[in-house]
């Protein structure tokens, strides 16, 4: 992974003392509530429910084992314990002091980490595949690219007060696995005729109160203009995007009003006095980055035939089957650990388990680890050897549910039980549907499906992607639900359509399990959930839901 | 007399800055103005002929192509923050020093806090009307946040990846 030199150190050193002194002054009350507000976010600082948020940046998913020490630490001295790992594979704390953050964040620096731009209205961290670096379809390692993309983004002077958020992912595999379609930019590589390494640009997309799916404006961007085309459209975002109205603030508004035709042109503008300036990106810059990323030392090994442990372990195919990922290297394996066993809100991990996980990281998978949108963690390196060992650790130690990409591997955002943007809670519905669908058989009977829940229509929960979707909704005040389906953040993204009225907390397992009956009734084969709701349409799932009860 | 920084230092304020509805007629031969852009675009053949300074100010619903081509007749061109969370006039000073190679003083005016005058200052602003209430002594902290930048910008022409 990325390793700081000493100028990178020095800008997150720099960071933790400035930020410290916002403090100091806003506690001393020289800055005003409005004044230290959008410093604070840009820091990661909400100030919710019980105590601040502190949302810690982690680039693109990739941590060491050193670092998840250290966060497991801060969860213990500053949180009650616990860390959560957010749909932008970032780790968020919910019960920090705002006295201590500078403490926090100081001691985040000792190992290269920072809370920098998690949120506010800037650029926020850049996201990508967690199998980035190992995935077997593979196109380009596109953590090099993040990695300068998220130097750009670091305190960049023009973009630091932007009229809403931004967000940027990078796909490099012929899956898109990053969602680069809902997303501010959107990037991914391609080779011209000549074989040149290039990008496609997406842009307007995202999700939030208008979901839209993002239009490619450019199909070849040489890689040496990327800085220069980001600037560029920065610019045309930064001066033209709404500011009277932050519900329509967002670059997806600005590119709709404008027609993509018409804003890929106002960059191109832009572009004619960017191109080949000082930000045109040299070959070196890639090589010195791309040097962070070379391959760990891979034994040479031959693949693992399963057939025999399968045989015996049941429970040990079945997670095989689902909490794995091929790698590119024969006799290797990535493999999930699920945060989403019944009962624990998805995403969270305790101190004693963030240890337990760099342990892992360090006996299994070259100290490294990541996380992922579908908040989850990754050891991406592991030796199919050792595989069946590393399953009985995990079972032990709560991480080996075998529910990956299946209904019960919920997103879900921390909704209302923590958050105060929240319209309903989240938490407890993900725990009533998985306790409504804990027969595995059953389960992957089922088999893929994203069901995605948002406590409000923020959207923190990417309900309008999931192949079912929940969004927190209050109702004459009191919390309800809305069902969509039909969402999908992979290639070709699509937003979910709304079922109907919404329901109340208490009947949203029996809903999903009308929603899943009728899937089970009407497929074929082959098909997965998505496939048989667009072959069939929302009508028969619609009927039965809102049938009258005889 | 308000202070303001300029150059990293606290100088006395000797300019007038005009406000939105201000006329021509209001105007000495002698004193130094920055006018709003709207009287710059109704009288700048008169106000190019005047003995006093001359700038202009924009506010930030207003665009720096409209004065890009009629830099040099200004010493200051002053952009104003309505709020200090409108970024619009972060693009438009860089446009001002990076496109239209303005040379003179570039001044935030408005609502500016020393809190932001480290990005101000990167995107070419050498002037700060720090917001009336608050001690701009305190503020000229703020020019001292960082002491590395990755990006280029109007104070640094290169990008760190090429001075690394």
């Amino acid at each position: 992974m990325y390793v700081y030199d000493e100028y990178d150190q020095r800008i997150i050193e720099d960071r933790v003392k400035q930020f410290r002194d916002q403090t100091r002054r806003y506690l001393a009350g020289e800055l005003s509530e409005e004044e230290f507000r959008p410093l604070r976010l840009q820091n990661g600082l909400y100030i919710q429910r019980f105590a601040p948020m502190l949302r810690v940046a982690v680039p693109y998913g990739q941590l060491s084992s050193r670092q998840v020490r250290t966060l497991a630490k801060i969860a213990r001295d500053y949180d009650k314990g616990y860390a959560h790992i957010s749909t932008r594979q970032n780790v968020q704390y919910n019960w920090p002091a705002l006295e201590d953050i500078p403490d926090i964040l100081a001691e985040l620096a000792t190992v290269q980490m920072h809370a920098i731009q998690t949120s506010g209205n800037c650029l926020r961290n850049t996201t990508t595949d967690q199998f980035a670096g190992v995935a077997a379809d593979e196109v380009i390692d596109p953590r090099p690219w993040c990695e300068i993309v998220r130097q750009w983004t670091t305190f960049h002077p023009e973009f630091a007060y932007l009229p809403r958020k931004f967000k940027i992912a990078i796909n490099g595999s012929k899956e898109d696995r990053a969602a680069i379609e809902v997303h501010d930019i959107g990037l991914e590589p391609v080779r011209n005729e000549a074989g040149e390494l290039g990008f496609r640009v997406l842009v307007g997309g995202g999700l939030g109160r208008t979901p839209v799916v993002g239009s490619f404006i450019n199909e070849f961007l040489p890689w040496q203009d990327l800085i220069s085309y980001l600037d560029a459209i920065l610019r045309v975002y930064n001066r033209y995007g709404r500011r009277d109205n932050k519900y329509k603030a967002r670059i997806k508004i600005l590119v709709k009003a404008l027609t993509p035709e018409v804003f890929a042109e106002k960059v191109e503008a832009e572009m004619v006095h960017l191109r080949g300036g000082s930000n045109t990106l040299t070959e070196e810059e890639v090589q010195r980055v791309s040097r962070h990323f070379v391959d760990p030392e891979y034994k040479a090994l031959a693949n693992v035939d399963y057939s025999a442990l399968d045989q015996e372990h049941p429970g040990f195919a079945r997670w095989r089957s689902r909490n794995t990922q091929a790698h590119k290297r024969p006799g290797y394996i990535a493999v999930t650990l699920s945060l989403k066993p019944t009962g624990v809100a998805p995403g969270d991990l305790t101190d004693k388990q963030l240890d337990a996980v760099a342990d892992l990281a360090d006996e299994y998978s070259f100290g490294l680890l990541r996380t992922s949108h579908e908040q989850n963690i990754i050891l991406a390196d592991v030796e199919q050897s050792r595989l069946h060992a590393l399953w009985l650790v995990l079972r032990e130690q709560g991480f080996a549910t075998p529910n990956v990409g299946l209904l019960t591997d919920i997103i879900c955002c921390p909704g209302g039980d923590y958050c105060s943007l929240a319209n309903a809670k989240s938490i407890p519905i993900a725990e009533s549907i998985q306790r409504r669908f804990d027969d595995l058989d059953y389960l992957f009977d089922i088999g893929e499906l994203d069901l995605n829940i948002s406590g409000c229509m923020n959207a923190c929960g990417h309900h309008h992607v999931g192949h079912i979707g929940i969004l927190g909704v209050d109702k004459k005040g009191e919390e309800f639900y809305q069902v969509s389906l039909g969402g999908n953040a992979a290639r070709g993204a699509s937003l979910g359509k709304i079922l109907g009225p919404s329901f109340a907390q208490e009947q949203m397992a029996e809903v999903i399990e009308k929603i899943i009956s009728v899937y089970v009734e009407k497929r074929t084969e082959e098909e997965r959930f998505i496939d048989t709701y667009q072959r069939i349409g929302i009508d028969p799932f619609k009927e039965r839901v809102y049938a009258a009860n005889h | 007399m308000q202070r303001i920084i300029k150059n990293n230092q606290l100088v006395d304020e000797t300019w007038h800055l005009l406000p939105k509805d201000a006329s021509f007629d209001e105007l000495t031969n002698c004193d130094d103005y920055i006018v709003p852009l709207q009287l710059w675009r109704d009288h700048g053949h008169a106000l190019k002929a005047r003995d006093g300074g001359l700038g202009v100010w924009l506010d930030s619903d207003e665009e720096a192509e409209e004065i890009g081509d009629d830099v040099e007749h200004f010493q200051v061109i002053a952009l104003n923050f309505p709020a200090f969370t409108d970024g619009r006039n972060y693009s438009n000073a860089r446009l001002l020093r990076d496109r239209y190679k303005f040379k003179g003083e570039l001044r935030a005016i408005g609502d500016v806090l020393r809190d932001q005058l480290f990005y101000l200052a990167r995107c070419g602003f050498d002037a700060f009307a720090i917001r009336p209430d608050k001690d701009p002594e305190d503020a000229l902290q703020g020019l001292k946040d960082f002491s590395v930048t990755y990006q280029a910008a109007a104070d640094e022409p290169l990008p760190l990846f090429r001075r690394r």
